[in-house]
């Protein structure tokens, strides 16, 4: 033995090292404790992800299942459908002005909150609430409000509300306009989830401590130049959170869409969750199907993954 | 406090539970027959039910469970049918529309052959020999016709007609030059309503025939036209033209409210299929009339409901007797009236109908039959799918070139075309 392991013998931390190497009740227990979970997580989802790959890579274009395996064709095909590349563009578009003004309002509106102006659960809870409803229902109520209404009905919703504050000329088509399409989902979307924005925001403001605050100001910086220099910066962790919550959520949405537009005139709402429904349960095109899923979850994997090595990171080094 | 937390949790579990419907429909029980249809509206539905009674006439002890799944030409239980089909779960007899739809459905695998029932019941003798060729697939029947509706009808507002001294057009050309007259007076000459995707190749269906004739028309199903052909191009420009004169807000319409167009006398036109017929009644308006589209003149272009009976059924003999029925006299008198479509069997008492459809089933026993490739006749469902997309995309892009391509890659893929 060398005098460095004799000396870290001796210290308690090591013993516990040591200790840690034999097989105890403990060590058994919790490994039988996690194990039927992590089968179940082996087999349900990556068993199921890397059948789904597979399926991708084969010729299964009908109800009864057919593993003649065809290479990449599918995916050939996939991006060369017009449907396809225009789904693609919505979900960039979607996800870009979705990230955008949902961290912007919900962040305006935290800053607000904090100022301790009166009633401020109060309004907490109002921005909050749309969170707890479904996206299928924020989708018909949606879908309502932005109807451009019709010959029998006359002018509806939003429209409505637009003529009689007379501004009658702002009124469109909203989702049938199939120059707006996936933007009025939008709306819809950052309607539910700018509120839960705001809670992430005002958690994180609320844990600064004034004292910074107090110092920049006593240091001569405006309020601006407080939420320019020491704020935002501080709040960085939250806006990655938030990205990373609402990217996902944006990159796979599916029941809003349904809910409210469907795929739209010339599909300008259409997302590729929608066309893979399609594709698998209509066109009973299983193998292409697949491989939307597997598209689907590519780009999720991009959003995730980095932020995942950099949490686990950040995780071991404390 | 916590206590009463804990309490009022399980109550409220309790009572949402208590809400999910408790017995498995379609379990080994039996005198059950379990019929899967998407037919929830109106007319389709009492239609059904008069189908049900007559069941019931005659096979009094069987209870049937009427499995709806809703949704606009049966997207959704289209859904839930595959799941259950591959699933080993199925319903006894399922709703599919005659023709190439079936394929989808692996019929070898998953369906009953019913030729011999067809034999047995001398239905061979009573359905004309066009549908039967519809229905025939891989050598066999798979299913039995209830119903035929009429795709390419042209639908028009008779005061629109009759207070401008019109009739309705013959060829494109006239049909180009009464719009003009049209919108010269402020009325939409070509109604559309497209909001659902399927519309827009629905009238292009009768903008094809109109422009390759019957013939020409089945054979871009079959191989024997070519989607490369100049006169799929004229067909695409011809369209296109007829598009500038609809309705400006088509795309948040379906064709029931562009139907209101007609209604109003605000519109003149609108290419769709029978069902618009009991819509209208249903909106007490009889003020319509009825034409063939331009260059549509003795050509049916077809659609059948039909009920299948897969192999996994539970309830086989009833389902058999369910099958029976449905191609029956008295099965087919108490549906069709009421859904607004005509017999697919040539001998039903035609005093039942009403004049659109007396009218129909005269042009159905004299005119040229040819499949609707929008409701699952022509062509199997993935190819129909893509033809669909790409009419509908037709509509905003008007990009002739692009969307001949489109359709001629669909033909390809589907392996009719080289």
């Amino acid at each position: 033995m060398s005098e460095r392991v004799r000396a870290q013998i001796a210290s308690p931390a090591a013993s516990r090292v040591r200790r840690r190497r034999v097989v105890t009740a403990d060590r058994l227990i919790a490994v039988l404790l996690i194990a039927p979970s992590a089968a179940a997580i082996a087999v349900f989802v990556y068993g199921f992800i890397g059948f789904t790959a597979f399926a991708s890579f084969t010729k299964w274009d009908n109800l009864s299942p057919d593993f003649t395996w065809v290479g990449w064709k599918n995916y050939a095909a996939l991006f060369n459908t017009v449907r396809f590349q225009i789904d693609l563009g919505n979900t960039v578009t979607f996800t870009l002005l979705f990230l955008a003004i949902c961290l912007s309002v919900g962040f305006a509106l935290a800053v607000l909150l904090d100022r301790g102006i009166r009633g401020e659960s109060f309004f907490r809870s109002i921005y909050l609430f749309p969170l707890a409803l479904s996206f299928i229902v924020t989708g018909v109520v949606w879908r309502w409000l932005l109807n451009p209404g019709s010959v029998q009905l006359g002018t509806t919703g939003v429209n409505l509300l637009l003529e009689r504050i007379g501004l009658g000329v702002l009124k469109t088509g909203w989702y049938t306009d199939p120059r707006i399409g996936i933007k009025a989902v939008v709306i819809a979307a950052v309607w539910q989830m700018s509120g839960y924005v705001m809670a992430m925001y005002l958690a994180g403001l609320r844990g600064i401590p004034e004292e910074l605050r107090e110092a920049a100001r006593v240091d001569g910086a405006n309020d601006l130049q407080v939420y320019r220099s020491i704020i935002v910066p501080l709040l960085h962790p939250i806006t990655l959170g938030a990205i990373i919550i609402l990217g996902h959520i944006s990159l796979k949405i599916f029941d809003l869409v349904v809910a409210m537009t469907g795929p739209g005139p010339g599909f300008s709402s259409d997302v590729p969750a929608f066309f893979m429904f399609d594709t698998t349960f209509r066109g009973n095109n299983f193998a292409q199907g697949a491989g939307i899923a597997m598209i689907l979850l590519l780009m999720v994997a991009v959003l995730i993954v980095p932020y995942l090595v950099y949490s686990l990171r950040t995780e071991t080094q404390r | 406090m916590v206590r009463r937390i804990w309490w009022l949790t399980i109550v409220g579990l309790l009572a949402i539970w208590s809400l999910f419907p408790s017995s498995h429909v379609g379990a080994a029980a039996s005198g059950k027959l379990e019929i899967f249809s998407w037919w929830t509206a109106g007319g389709e539905a009492e239609g059904l039910k008069g189908m049900f009674t007559a069941y019931q006439k005659a096979y009094p002890g069987v209870e049937i469970v009427n499995a709806t799944v809703a949704g606009g030409a049966g997207t959704n239980a289209k859904a839930v049918l595959a799941t259950r089909l591959t699933g080993g779960d199925p319903p006894d007899s399922f709703q599919v529309h005659a023709g190439l739809e079936v394929q989808k459905y692996d019929p070898p695998k998953y369906l009953e052959p019913l030729s011999g029932l067809f034999k047995s019941e001398g239905w061979e003798k009573v359905f004309p020999s066009g549908l039967l060729d519809l229905l025939r697939y891989q050598g066999n029947y798979w299913s039995v016709p209830v119903n035929i509706h009429r795709a390419n009808v042209l639908w028009i507002s008779k005061k629109v007609f009759s207070d401008n001294y019109l009739t309705p057009a013959k060829t494109f050309d006239e049909f180009f030059k009464l719009a003009d007259t049209l919108k010269a007076k402020g009325i939409v000459p070509f109604v559309l309503g497209d909001k659902e995707g399927w519309e827009a190749g629905h009238a292009f269906e009768a903008v094809l025939i109109g422009t390759l004739g019957a013939d020409g028309y089945r054979g871009l199903w079959n191989g024997k036209t070519a989607w490369t052909d100049a006169k799929v191009t004229q067909a695409l420009n011809t369209f296109k033209r007829m598009l500038t004169y609809t309705n400006s807000d088509h795309a948040a319409l379906t064709w029931d409210g562009a139907g209101q167009y007609l209604i109003d006398g605000k519109g003149a036109m609108e290419i769709m299929g029978d069902w618009e017929d009991g819509w209208f009644q249903s909106k007490n308006f009889t003020g319509y009339g009825w034409a063939s589209p331009p260059g549509n003149a003795g050509v049916f272009d077809a659609l059948s409901d039909s009920f299948a009976m897969p192999k996994a059924a539970r309830n086989r003999a009833n389902a058999q007797n369910w099958l029976k029925v449905s191609g029956s006299k008295a099965g087919q008198e108490a549906f069709n009236p009421k859904k607004g479509s005509i017999c697919a069997r040539t001998d039903c008492n035609q005093m039942l109908f009403n004049a659109y459809l007396q009218s129909s089933a005269k042009d159905w026993a004299k005119d040229a039959l040819v499949p609707s490739v929008i409701h699952g006749a022509a062509a199997f469902e993935s190819w129909a799918t893509k033809y669909k997309d790409a009419m509908a995309l037709f509509v905003t892009s008007g990009d002739v070139a692009k969307t001949q391509a489109a359709l001629q890659a669909a033909c390809k893929d589907a392996g009719v075309c080289k």
